[in-house]
């Protein structure tokens, strides 16, 4: 490899965006080139710096207050909100009737839950509250569950696979308690959201895409799963099917 | 379906706002570094949130913050056609110039990492603000919004390598630029 090959794939490297065998080979070049050894360098200094300093603006309050006005109904309204609305049907007009009836009979429940998982990872990006134990150690994690929920939900630490462990929080899906424990990509939070259920069947994992989230659920031993992130669905595979197979080693 | 009885819709309004609100903060920030004028970016900020509702039934991916600054971005486009054709408001664009920027800056005597953490958060707002169109949207979604390359790819319509490229050339002038402010060392 030239300098002149490595120039634009330093960036990729420090951006985390080169695949292992590109890497390899701009590392290798690097290793006998002094200046692309001060490039990379330099590169990576900016980047952390610009990473450091806060970069971004707050939206002003008077915007935020403008588009929630443009918004019909903008007070948010309970997770029960639909149903005590269907329950004041006589109340409302037939038109907004007709379309709680067809909200009521279009959301079964397992589209309710996929809907609340998606939520509930929203409210964990919103309300500065992602994680009540914040720890990258698995065996920290997990006894912060005990006492709190009726089961264990399993902390695996994926660091090493490229998974962050960054610790872990107590949410309500479906008004339970279910635990979450939240893992970083890069700088995309995965929340994986574990529930006790009575069934004790194992179902495979599957994808579905809400609201623009990618939502992966999966069940065994007796414990739902989904894994909820704006990350690509591939990535969001890879981490299931990582989080699956360490589970099976795990366990021995 | 009429427009308005979609947006009256406020089970949608709902999954809208739990959906969309949490990005405005990404969305104005965009919108800031795009437009260079506080108030433009409230009414391109407003104009992108307004669209987004509109066309919310037909969305169907990517991740909601791409979408909604994929939307900003056209928002502003229109943006700078307006002031294009207005004498006093034009932006001025100085890529033709800045393509001779060489991407090689002299190699560092002084560590430049001193330097760099010297720096604070309104001057690199400064400094990104300066940088020229494509490079400076390229810079921002990858450095302040942490989009990957492909994001950025599809969200503006180029291909991966022409991110890169775009965004090699935006941290070459940048760094250009942050150097040239070097203070005198005291």
């Amino acid at each position: 490899m030239t300098c002149d090959e490595a120039e634009i794939l330093l960036h990729a490297l420090v951006d985390g965006e080169l695949d292992a065998g590109h890497a390899r080979e701009v590392e290798a070049h690097i290793a006998t080139c002094p200046r692309c050894t001060a490039e990379l360098a330099a590169i990576s200094e900016m980047h952390q710096a610009i990473a450091d300093a806060d970069l971004r603006y707050t939206a002003p309050v008077a915007l935020r207050r403008r588009i929630e006005a443009a918004l019909p109904q903008a007070q948010a309204p309970s997770r029960r909100a639909v149903l005590r609305g269907f329950a004041m049907g006589s109340a409302v007009s037939a038109i907004a009737a007709t379309g709680l009836v067809a909200i009521v009979l279009r959301n079964d429940d397992e589209s309710r839950i996929t809907s609340e998982i998606v939520s509930a990872h929203l409210r964990s990006l919103q309300a500065g509250h992602l994680t009540d134990v914040l720890s990258t150690d698995q065996h920290t994690v997990k006894p912060w569950f005990n006492g709190r929920l009726d089961v264990a939900p399993p902390v695996i630490d994926l660091t090493a696979l490229g998974f962050t462990l960054i610790g872990g929080r107590l949410d309500y899906v479906d008004a339970r308690p279910v635990g979450a424990i939240v893992y970083r990509r890069r700088l995309h939070v995965i929340n994986l959201f574990v529930a006790q259920t009575a069934n004790s069947e194992t179902r495979a994992a599957r994808t579905e895409t809400f609201q623009g989230f990618n939502i992966r659920s999966w069940s065994e031993g007796g414990l739902n799963y989904w894994a909820v992130s704006d990350i690509a669905a591939d990535e969001l595979t890879e981490f299931s099917d990582k989080f699956q197979t360490a589970m099976k080693t795990s366990a021995g | 379906m009429p427009v308005n009885a979609a947006n009256d819709d406020p089970e949608k309004a709902r999954r809208f706002r739990d959906a969309a609100l949490p990005h405005l903060d990404d969305v104005y920030t965009l919108a800031r570094y795009l437009l260079r004028d506080a108030s433009d970016a409230e009414d391109a900020v407003q104009e992108c949130y307004l669209r987004a509702l509109k066309h919310f039934d037909s969305y169907r991916g990517p991740a909601m913050k791409p979408w909604l600054l994929a939307i900003l971005r056209n928002v502003c486009r229109a943006e700078y056609a307006r002031r294009a054709s207005s004498p006093t408001g034009a932006i001025e664009d100085v890529a033709d110039k800045e393509e001779q920027t060489p991407l090689w800056s002299e190699a560092p005597e002084t560590p430049e990492t001193h330097i760099l953490r010297q720096r604070d958060a309104s001057t690199i707002r400064r400094l990104v603000s300066a940088l020229a169109e494509p490079f400076r949207e390229t810079f921002v979604l990858r450095e302040i919004q942490n989009l990957s390359y492909r994001e950025i790819a599809d969200l503006a319509d180029v291909p991966v390598g022409t991110v890169m490229s775009r965004l090699a050339r935006a941290r070459a002038m940048l760094r250009s630029a942050w150097m040239a402010e070097q203070e005198p060392p005291k």
